[in-house]
């Protein structure tokens, strides 16, 4: 071995000559090295794949022509974009592309938005300036921000998008549930146009807790608030036996009576309720619009405003359920739920029914002896420690301020920040997604309670977070669409006392500020007549027979019912034309009778209204039966003619009518005057 | 010699670190051999590109006879990017394995295999399709399921009662390829568009041409394209393991 080293050795460096045309050779070679390496770098590789597969295609000569050679490169600089991946992408422009197999050169799918106006990165992520795969795509000890996995892409919209759009469902999912969930209870988050995410899951008071229920019953919520109701919201805190006897009891320590005490029950209502006399008011008053409850048949029936009702009677003391079904505000003057004007009877009906709705089992196991003053200290501590007064108010411990880390950034967050653990992948993505999943698994001690969320939801949360990117914070404001925000709006004297006594708002929107379970009624003045608004506040019929949710029977007495209306019928107009412009009087038969001709045979209306209960049954829109005693005729015309005018996103199409047609129909329509819904099904 | 020892040493660990990036689910030991293998539920799904199905895929591994056969090893792949939880396992008393899937990062057509040995050891297989949605189609899906499903979906869901009963011309699903795709995409623009009566059909299917803009119809389109079964042939990218 040693003997042939030395030989090789003389061979090539044996004299002066030989060494430096050797030396020569290697120095040529290690100049070679740099060209070469251009020549033989990744992205030209790609080029000639690219060249090579249009070459083949039937449109080669066009493809040919807009291809260019070298490095490409998008350059933004007031977006701070520099991105080379055209490079390598090259086919992202060619239409004729979309069939391709390689990613690397398909046509990029149909968005919005043009490649030259925002680059790759501003969706996508990456490191745009880079031009090898791996340190484009991938994290590098320099870059931290790998490509965004597709299926949270969504978040590449919300850094600009704050408003929901109907290309991102997910997004829109995750704000949703961001906001539904109370996260910014604990944790602040600043969106880019300087607003905050506010919460909506309106979490109890808790000052009069001991009102409302027992302490054996915190203590099985605490432990396990889904186990009472699947559709909880409230997280699991993971307590332990021992801390949850001492948090309920200091929960209930802590409750001071109402004022005025809550009465005794009445005789009646002890008495075995009248299950059908119960079922038939919950079922009238539309209390399942807002809430749910298992029916019979195991099946949740009803909607998700307010709690579900299934074990309300195993939560709720009797004193407590006759009370708040009397006047919700006594207990909690902020809550959403509408005060119903029951008699006497009527409450008794439905208290004894809600405290038939019992789920025995939730609390059978609990047996807790009386609180000592030490258990009662340590209850407090912990709720100190954990910050239920986030989201509760408790009397005594005041809201902390900023319990959690500001999560304004987090999808820019530095990797080098975050501390991970086994099993979550080690990415922004990966951590985020941990969090959501199982915030505990990063170390017992963390405070974070785990919520109950569906792999799906916990994408769409994750995808919400990872849009909160410095770029949306700092990027320049023309490139923010803006969220829509609630307006403060409240409408004012009687009327409106009143309206905020029946909660009209968590339903109904006016003037920019309500919910969107029911109609927009910021023109209800102008499209509907005083008449039908008084018979509908007194005795709601059921205007679209295809809903579960519906407007509750409020009882109201007349006098308030003429406070309503006369406020509505005032204030409530569009500024655009004049509700009595139109006056009925002037439509002729020969008018309604081509209407009805329009309404069958052109426009079809039957397919989703019903104007006659004998032979139309469609029931997307609401029932026209009774058109001509509910709407004014130039509502109508003016609703024919741009329906979204007048309601911005309604799902009725505009049929682009001619002024002749749509006064033709308005004449059908208001000559339509049989009963409301009610009376027809009953026939 | 030391030089020849670094080498393998090095070449070895380069090799480990390689192997390392293949996931290739560890084999698993079959206490049973079934004669066929076939789709129970979760196939034919609408997804999202890169996310999760609604629904999880279930396959039942029969013996001769029909019925189901316990302790069997069933595997999944599909294209690279979908994500199988979990990639193997042993089907349950009843002869089936669950597994959730995560679809790929692109659009289109995924084909996913399902395989188990027989019990002279040769595969066998089933392929479920999926349809993974883009960012066009998901904007057709979303205004689908706003302004079009309720006359199109013979299905009801508690949320919203179909309205096809009532309709006395029947629409069909967008998902009946046999009818829809025979007609082009100027046809499709034009019925929804402008209504039945454009093709010479009922006014009961409407005109949306002054309610939604060229891009949603556009996007409406490229969705009917997207979950039409059969699939439309001149569009739509087809993964399947190579
Ligand atoms: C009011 C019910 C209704 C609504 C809402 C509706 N359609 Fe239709 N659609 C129909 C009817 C009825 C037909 C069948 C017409 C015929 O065959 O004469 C039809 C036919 C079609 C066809 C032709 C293929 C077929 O099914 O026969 C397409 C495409 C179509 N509709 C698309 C849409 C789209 C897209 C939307 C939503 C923007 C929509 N439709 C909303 C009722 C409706």
């Amino acid at each position: 071995m040693k003997n042939k080293l030395q030989a090789l050795w003389r061979l090539f460096f044996g004299d002066s000559a030989r060494a430096f045309g050797s030396a020569s050779a290697i120095l040529l070679v290690l100049l070679a090295v740099a060209p070469a390496k251009n020549y033989f770098s990744e992205w030209r590789h790609y080029q000639k794949q690219y060249l090579h597969l249009i070459r083949g295609r039937a449109d080669a000569v066009t493809l040919e022509r807009h291809f260019q050679g070298g490095i490409q490169q998008i350059w933004i600089p007031e977006q701070q974009v520099t991105d080379r991946c055209t490079t390598c992408h090259l086919g992202m422009k060619e239409a004729s592309l979309a069939d391709v197999s390689s990613v690397a050169f398909r046509e990029h799918p149909v968005i919005p938005h043009k490649l030259t106006e925002f680059g790759c990165t501003t969706c996508h992520r990456g490191q745009g300036a880079a031009t090898t795969v791996e340190e484009a795509h991938s994290a590098t000890e320099q870059w931290e921000q790998p490509l965004l996995p597709a299926k949270y892409i969504e978040a590449g919209c919300g850094q600009c998008h704050l408003e929901n759009q109907t290309g991102t469902p997910f997004l829109n999912q995750g704000r949703q549930l961001i906001v539904s969930y109370g996260c910014t209870h604990c944790h602040t988050i600043k969106q880019g146009d300087g607003t905050y995410i506010t919460p909506d899951d309106d979490p109890p008071s808790l000052r009069h807790i001991a009102d409302k229920t027992t302490r054996e019953w915190v203590y099985a919520w605490i432990k396990d608030p889904q186990a009472y109701a699947g559709t909880a919201t409230m997280p699991n805190y993971h307590l332990n036996d021992d801390d949850a006897r001492d948090v309920s009891a200091f929960i209930l320590a802590q409750s001071m009576p109402l004022e005025p005490p809550l009465q005794p029950v009445k005789a009646d209502t002890k008495a075995p309720a009248d299950p059908a006399a119960g079922t038939s008011l919950y079922g009238q008053s539309f209390c399942a619009s807002c809430h749910a409850m298992q029916n019979a048949a195991g099946m949740m029936v009803g909607g998700n405003v307010g709690p579900e009702l299934t074990g309300i009677g195993t939560k709720a003391k009797p004193e407590w359920l006759q009370d708040w079904v009397a006047n919700p505000n006594h207990y909690d003057p902020g809550t959403m739920m509408p005060h119903y004007r029951f008699d006497a009877a009527q409450v008794a009906t439905l208290t004894g029914f809600l405290e038939s709705k019992t789920e025995p089992d939730f609390v059978a196991n609990v047996h807790l002896d009386a609180a000592t003053p030490e258990q009662i200290e340590h209850g407090k501590r912990l709720v100190v420690e954990n910050g239920c007064a986030s989201c509760h108010e408790i009397n005594g411990i005041k809201k902390p301020e900023n319990f959690a880390p500001e999560l304004s950034r987090i999808g820019s967050k530095p990797l080098n920040q975050l501390v991970f653990v086994e099993g979550v992948e080690h990415s922004l993505p990966g951590y985020v997604a941990g969090k959501v999943r199982n915030p505990r698994a990063f170390g017992p001690s963390l405070k974070m309670p785990q919520f109950k969320f569906t792999p799906q939801q916990i994408d769409a949360v994750t995808t919400a977070l990872l849009a909160l990117t410095d770029r949306a914070q700092t990027q320049p404001p023309t490139m923010r669409i803006a969220s829509v925000q609630q307006t403060k709006y409240q409408p004012a004297g009687n009327a409106g006392q009143l309206m905020g006594d029946l909660r009209c708002f968590t339903c109904h929107m006016i003037n920019g500020h309500g919910g969107d379970m029911a109609p927009d009624l910021t023109w209800e003045g102008t499209a509907v007549q005083r008449e039908w608004l008084t018979q509908f506040l007194k005795n709601p019929e059921t205007l679209r027979p295809a809903l579960i949710r519906r407007m509750p029977k409020f009882n109201l007495p007349d006098a308030e019912i003429n406070t309503l209306a006369d406020y509505m019928m005032t204030v409530y107009q569009t500024p655009e034309f004049d509700r009595d412009s139109l006056p009925v009087s002037q439509f002729t038969p020969a008018q309604v009778e081509q209407g009805r001709q329009l309404f069958y045979s052109k426009f079809a209306c039957q397919s989703c209204h019903i104007a006659d209960y004998k032979n139309d049954k469609g029931y997307i829109g609401p029932a026209l039966a009774a058109n001509g005693k509910r709407f004014n005729a130039a509502w109508v015309y003016h609703w024919l003619k741009d329906p979204q005018a007048l309601r911005p996103g309604t799902i009725e199409p505009n049929q682009h009518m001619t002024d002749d047609e749509a006064r033709s129909l308005t004449a059908f329509l208001m000559s339509l005057k049989s009963g409301g819904a009610q009376e027809a099904m009953k026939k | 010699m030391k030089p020849l020892l670094i080498a393998v040493c090095a070449v070895t660990l380069l090799m480990a670190g390689c192997s390392r990036k293949s996931n290739q689910p560890a084999p698993l030991q079959s206490t049973a051999a079934g004669t066929a293998i076939v789709e129970s539920s979760g196939g034919k799904q609408i997804g999202y590109a890169g996310m999760l199905l609604d629904q999880p895929v279930v396959v039942q591994v029969n013996d001769a006879s029909g019925s189901g056969v316990a302790g069997a090893a069933v595997y999944f792949s599909g294209p690279s990017g979908v994500g199988f939880t979990p990639a193997a396992a042993l089907t349950d008393s009843s002869g089936q394995v669950t597994s959730t899937i995560e679809l790929g990062q692109q659009a289109g057509r995924y084909k996913l295999l399902a395989s188990t040995r027989d019990a002279s050891g040769k595969t066998i297989g089933v392929t479920i399709d999926e349809v993974a949605l883009g960012y066009q189609q998901t904007v057709g899906a979303q205004l689908n399921a706003q302004y079009c499903v309720r006359c199109h979906d013979p299905e009801s869901t508690p949320q919203r009662v179909s309205n096809m009963d009532n309709l006395s011309v029947k629409p069909h699903p967008f998902t009946e390829g046999d009818t829809l795709n025979k007609m082009s995409d100027a046809d499709l623009v034009a019925i929804i568009s402008h209504g039945g009566p454009a093709l010479n059909k009922s006014p009961q299917m409407p005109p949306w041409g002054y309610t939604l803009s060229k891009s949603d119809i556009a996007a409406l389109v490229s969705y009917i394209r997207a979950v039409a079964d059969p699939p439309y042939e001149a569009g739509g990218l087809v993964y399947a393991q190579k």
